[in-house]
């Protein structure tokens, strides 16, 4: 039976994992290799890595840090920001990666999708969402709509419709992150995982507002999400992967408990 | 007389992502060549078939650069061949994929897709397909490939099809999905394969490979 997963992501920024801290700008907290060795192994089945400044910056992805991750990680992870085209994704797979996210270039360019997936495979295309609670409308009747440029920018259109739609292009999974839930430490948003979920015949990602470990038993239960990503709760200390996978077991979620040894 | 190459071989044949198990082999302090020259292979003293991808295209790489004659020529001087994901399948006769592919036949049998109604049954998750995760490997028997590891350990696979075997002798694990037994590893003589990607699969996976870089069958 397949298991449960738990991704941590990071944000890198120059060189550095970073997280952004209201009124304070952003606060190193390590360097990606040596925090993704330490979430491999300690139970973590899966990192993302996000290049957070690559689109302002109008530069390709920093594949020396995606080649210095393979190098000494042994488990599949993702990398996005900074991927612009075909190429570029191409590149990034070549430097190590499993897989490449995408978010506002699929949105805006909606092909890229299908392109990624017909050089590369569906299983190497994940979509990224965010997601913003509106009032139902006619033109968004599930009242979750889709917003890019970290949620600067609305878009008029029905996150449930895109995901389908996206999947329908050939995306691989969906990393859904509710702008709503981001930052809170309050919970994931369950009614738009589970919508989306039940929508989509890929795997689906929750993301943004995990605080507690129960918010992750909830998403990967209630929520019916594939895998549960976390950040902040890990990169501060407050919980270990181990402990997360600990509760989450303990609490009958099947995931992977033998990673050590 | 030409020297004979100590590393292993990593065959490429542009099947995707051979860099991870490159870096796994050089993690573990077996250096690996990645290479596509017939004649490398033929030579190399171990030889990892890995790849992603579609059976089809595979196939046409394989034989287009001379890489099935040279597989063969490896295996029958009894060197360790281990193949990974898509060469798990790609060893056996015929594949249903990309409208039904002529494969390589080293062993019997052929290569179904994972067939899952996409409305579950009531109070059932939905099954996906690909297969994409971590999920236990049980061995049938025991082999050095799964020296050092207990039954079940979890490893890490994306495939959405998986060979039949006609010979059960060949079988050496199985994983489950969805109700779904199937074939997750087999072996026979100095060949291996696995469905999953032991160069993704953390602890476990490395343990195999490095079980595998020190076979010596």
């Amino acid at each position: 039976m397949l298991s449960k997963r738990l991704i941590v992501c990071l944000d890198v920024r120059a060189g550095k994992v970073t997280k952004g801290v209201k009124f304070a700008g952003n606060v190193d907290l390590g360097d990606p290799v040596e925090m993704a060795r330490e979430y491999a192994g300690s139970g973590c089945d899966e990192l993302v890595f996000y290049d957070i400044t690559a689109s302002a910056e109008d530069r390709a992805i920093d594949l020396a840090m995606v080649e210095a991750v393979g190098r000494e990680v042994f488990i599949p992870y993702c990398v996005g920001g900074g991927l612009r085209h075909v190429d570029d994704m191409r590149a990034a797979l070549a430097a190590g990666a499993d897989k490449v996210s995408i978010n506002s270039l699929a949105v805006t360019n909606p092909q890229i999708i299908a392109d990624g997936a017909a050089a590369f495979g569906n299983q190497c295309i994940v979509l990224g969402m965010d997601v913003l609670r509106v009032e139902p409308s006619a033109e968004i009747p599930s009242g979750y709509e889709v917003v890019i440029r970290g949620g600067r920018q609305r878009m008029g259109w029905d996150a449930i419709e895109w995901a389908k739609r996206a999947e329908g292009l050939g995306a691989g999974e969906i990393v859904l992150n509710s702008i709503d839930a981001d930052g809170t430490r309050e919970g994931y948003e369950l009614t738009l995982t589970r919508a989306v979920a039940e929508a989509v015949g890929i795997p689906v990602i929750a993301s943004g507002g995990a605080g507690v470990p129960q918010h992750l038993i909830d998403v990967l239960t209630i929520g019916q999400a594939d895998a549960a990503l976390v950040a902040s709760m890990v990169h501060y200390g407050d919980y270990t992967c181990a402990g997360l996978k600990q509760a989450l077991h303990d609490a009958g979620v099947k995931v992977r408990m033998d990673w050590a040894g | 007389m030409t020297e004979r190459p100590l590393q292993p071989a990593i065959l490429d044949y542009g099947a995707g992502n051979l860099t991870s198990v490159a870096n796994a082999c050089a993690y573990l302090g077996h250096p690996a060549r990645i290479t596509r020259d017939p004649a490398a292979i033929a030579a190399a003293p171990r030889v990892i078939f890995p790849g992603q991808g579609a059976a089809g295209p595979a196939m046409a790489h394989l034989r287009a650069a001379g890489l099935d004659t040279a597989l063969r020529a490896a295996l029958a001087a009894g060197r360790p061949v281990l193949g990974i994901c898509i060469a798990h399948q790609l060893i056996f006769e015929h594949s249903a994929e990309n409208g039904g592919t002529t494969c390589l036949g080293l062993l019997p049998g052929t290569v179904a897709r994972f067939d899952f109604p996409r409305a579950p049954a009531a109070g059932a998750a939905r099954l996906k397909v690909p297969h994409m995760g971590w999920n236990a490997v049980h061995p049938t028997r025991a082999h050095p490939l799964f020296a050092g590891l207990r039954a079940g350990r979890e490893a890490y696979f994306v495939h959405s099809y998986y060979p039949e075997p006609a010979d059960e002798a060949v079988v050496l694990a199985r994983s489950e999905y969805g109700g779904h037994e199937f074939v997750s590893a087999v072996a026979r003589d100095n060949l291996v394969a696995v469905q999953f990607h032991p160069e993704k699969s953390g602890q476990a996976g490395l343990v195999m490979l490095s079980n595998f870089l020190t076979w010596e069958p």
